[in-house]
């Protein structure tokens, strides 16, 4: 009887085996098997090119997709202006991925039980989860208002549904017919040429570009991530073919949060130049620079026994942002960008001084209980450093190379690093110097995306990515002054779609 | 037995599995149209290779103009006249901007230079952004369409004359011109686009066109400087009724041509000035042609 319910149990397995290979074979067939391939649909539904004419693969741009977003969403060919389009044309598009990862942790401090109960005793281990899963939601609306007037719309939500303004922007384009006089005013991207909104990987960590968010152990100033969206007006420049690129945009320095609620009266400025190379069969070459100086609150009024009045920030103090960026390609399939970043905080920030309202990313506060017990710390009058503190520095760099074997399909790969030059010290490691290399990250992404079919009216990409970072110093420890590494990573497959 | 049978198709389906993209992808870009793929194209000092054009066709232009480069991509049926132009069918041979007389074969130059600067009032953009290497490739593709380039060789371009200065006398002499060679009948007397034939106006395929009109702001299709619209009427746009007026008006009078249609178009101009000043009055279409 044993026997029998083995061999049949066996035999349901090489069935459910050949079942489930038919099935991943179905799957590649008919997500192979489409129509020859295609960013936003909605400019590709406006222009009737398909998405690959703007993207290296959606959403990264080429540099006519580049050109394109230069010229204000516009080709400048004429038939730009709203009128020119069918009346039913409706410039919007939607953007979600499902997905299948896998996520491991390499450290977590965990309650242990004894018989049962909770015993008050601690372990560290990791945490593998997997799972089916959403990212969140955008909806991108843009194009122009009139000829050499464009904008730009993004409702987001996360995961759960919850939205906010990703990007809301009006742009005069081409001022007195020169593409050197472009202005924008609202919430954006700032100027950068390997731009983290239209970035290839999905994963956890994989999906931001870690040298635009570093911040050191320890430090409060969450307003120079390069990243993210910005509130702000920008100017911009390009020649007529957008071999040369320059802007500058002075950006409120509340890292794009809403409702003057974080160091509303601060500001901070944004450059980036870059130039572009012909050269010959190896493709068209760009080398640039960016720099982000800025400076932001320290200290915050406070009320109601030390709870912050929100847009009350004063105490500025500096910080600044800088690096070069190169664009690189090797013919028409091997592509190569390098950014490098050089950082630097004023020694405050290197305390945790600066977000002292905890921000939940949208203009709110999470930060409802008076200093010290519920908000980062707070300058308030006669407070001094710690002895030993010092202004923070690091350096960080990001290559991402990209196999392009069609418009159809990319290989990616990205190394990033990001390595202390100089600790904060001070109260950072409790009163004595920190270890040189305490938070520097490690991290590299592989991946590739297949594009079954390609049109100018829709996107899908069967996403597959893997991420791995390693973090320096910040992981969990039972043993006090010892420190102990981070290792994750993540394994992700994805459809990621839009129409 | 079984089981090595099961594994063997467990391995099959996985290799398939990784390697039906690829060949996907593979039978897309290996994309041929007969024997023409070793068409060359030489712009300056570059040589265009039309086989190394097939992935930037096949990512920037296969949309309108298929992949047949017929002009049947899948956007064509939505870029309906008046409001929109269809995609050109480059199997024919056939086009509009070129330097070399009407009836012949465009220079490579002439290709190179119709990417480069795209078609305004159309969905062409500019493919500057492009490098030159990639749009003289491009060139070499879009001739590998057309048998009549392994057949006939390119025109030889139209000598125009150095531009003489702008006088008002010049103008008047242009209006002469727009008057005797009828350029009102389609254009209208105030270079409008409505004149009495712009109605009925079709390209050779039987697909309604309109007329250029000089005065709505936008650049003729061809280029915008002087030479470029002297260069459009001495060569006229093949495919389309805008004939040849190489045997119609002399290089001299060409230029005055120019210098009149410069007075309809609203970019500001020394020409529209002088015509201000003048007050010149438009061709009377209902006079004998003589007093037009």
């Amino acid at each position: 009887m044993q026997v029998l319910s083995r061999f049949h149990l066996r035999k349901v397995f090489h069935s459910a085996t050949s079942l489930f290979s038919l099935a991943l074979v179905l799957a590649s067939v008919v997500l192979t098997c489409g129509e020859p391939a295609n960013a936003l649909p909605a400019f590709a539904r406006k222009y009737g090119l398909r998405c690959s004419a703007c993207h290296e693969s959606w959403p990264m741009l080429n540099y006519f997709g580049q050109k394109f977003k230069d010229n204000g969403y516009q080709l400048m060919n004429d038939r730009d202006a709203p009128i020119w389009q069918n009346p039913s044309y409706w410039p919007v598009v939607f953007r979600i991925t499902p997905i299948w990862h896998r996520v491991s942790t390499g450290k977590v401090q965990v309650d242990t039980y004894t018989g049962g109960a909770l015993d008050g005793g601690q372990a560290i281990q990791r945490i593998t989860s997997s799972g089916f899963d959403l990212s969140g939601l955008d909806f991108h609306t843009g194009g122009t208002l009139e000829k050499n007037i464009s904008f730009y719309l993004l409702p987001s939500s996360d995961s759960t549904g919850a939205f906010h303004f990703e990007q809301v922007f009006v742009r005069f384009d081409n001022i007195a017919h020169s593409p050197w006089l472009n202005f924008k005013l609202g919430r954006f991207e700032l100027d950068n040429l390997l731009s983290e909104k239209r970035i290839l990987t999905l994963t956890g960590n994989g999906g931001i570009y870690q040298t635009y968010h570093f911040m050191p152990q320890g430090d409060g100033n969450i307003f120079g991530q390069i990243g993210d969206n910005q509130l702000g007006m920008e100017y911009m420049g390009h020649s007529v073919d957008d071999r040369t690129r320059v802007s500058a945009a002075l950006v409120s320095s509340s890292d794009g949060n809403v409702g003057l609620t974080t160091t509303a009266n601060a500001y901070t400025g944004f450059v980036a130049a870059s130039q572009a190379f012909d050269t010959g069969k190896l493709g068209v070459q760009r080398l640039g620079f960016y720099a982000m100086v800025g400076e932001a609150s320290t200290y915050y009024l406070t009320s109601g026994g030390g709870i912050p009045i929100l847009g009350s920030g004063i105490g500025n103090k500096g910080f600044s942002r800088e690096g070069f960026v190169g664009q690189f390609y090797f013919g028409p399939h091997v592509g190569l960008t390098v950014v490098t970043q050089h950082g630097s905080d004023n020694v405050w920030f290197g305390q945790g001084y600066g977000n002292a309202e905890a921000t939940d990313g949208n203009g709110g506060t999470t930060c409802t209980t008076p200093i010290p017990n519920g908000c980062p710390v707070n300058n308030v009058p006669g407070t001094t450093l710690a002895a030993g503190s010092q202004a923070p520095s690091w350096n960080g760099v990001t290559a991402e190379g990209h196999y392009i074997y069609s418009p159809q399909l990319i290989f990616i790969g990205r190394y990033e690093a990001e390595r202390m030059s100089q600790q904060a010290n001070g109260n950072i490691c409790g009163g004595v110097a920190c270890p040189s290399n305490l938070g520097n990250i490690s991290t590299y992404t592989i991946g590739f995306r297949y594009n079954p079919f390609m049109t100018s009216r829709a996107g899908l990409a069967w996403h597959n990515e893997y991420n791995w970072l390693h973090q320096d110093g910040t992981g969990p420890s039972l043993t006090p002054g010892v420190l102990t590494n981070i290792n994750t990573g993540e394994i992700l497959m994805g459809l990621d779609f839009d129409f | 037995m079984r089981t090595t049978l099961q594994k063997w198709t467990l391995l099959f389906s996985s290799a398939v599995l990784l390697a039906l993209p690829a060949a996907s992808s593979a039978q897309l870009s290996t994309y041929d149209i007969g024997t023409r793929l070793g068409a060359e194209s030489h712009v300056g000092n570059l040589t265009g290779h039309a086989k190394d054009a097939a992935l930037p066709y096949r990512r920037y232009c296969v949309g309108c103009h298929g992949p047949l480069g017929d002009g049947n991509g899948e956007n064509a049926p939505y870029m309906q006249p008046p409001m929109y132009q269809q995609p050109r069918d480059f199997q024919l041979g056939i086009f509009k901007c070129r330097s070399t007389p009407t009836g012949t074969l465009p220079t490579d130059q002439d290709l190179y230079d119709a990417i480069t600067r795209g078609f305004d009032r159309t969905n062409m953009p500019q493919w500057n952004a492009l490098s030159k290497q990639e749009r003289t490739d491009l060139v070499a593709w879009v001739k590998h369409f057309s048998p009549r380039w392994a057949n006939e060789k390119p025109g030889t371009p139209i000598t125009i004359p150095p531009e003489p200065e702008v006088t008002a006398e010049r103008i008047k002499a242009g209006r002469d011109v727009f008057a005797r060679v009828q350029c009102w009948k389609c254009h209208g007397v105030q270079g409008m686009a409505n004149g009495p034939s712009a109605s009925t106006l079709q390209d050779d395929l039987g697909r309604p066109i309109a007329p250029f009109n000089f005065t709505d702001g936008t650049r003729p299709k061809c280029g915008d400087t002087d030479q470029d619209i002297y260069r459009i009427f001495m060569t006229g746009l093949d495919g389309t009724p805008m004939p040849s007026f190489a045997d119609n008006i002399k290089p001299d009078e060409a230029w005055d041509l120019v210098f009149y249609l410069r007075t309809f178009m609203a970019q500001k101009s020394k020409e529209k000035e002088i015509a201000k000043g003048l007050g010149l009055k438009p061709v009377d279409p209902n006079a004998p042609v003589a007093q037009q």
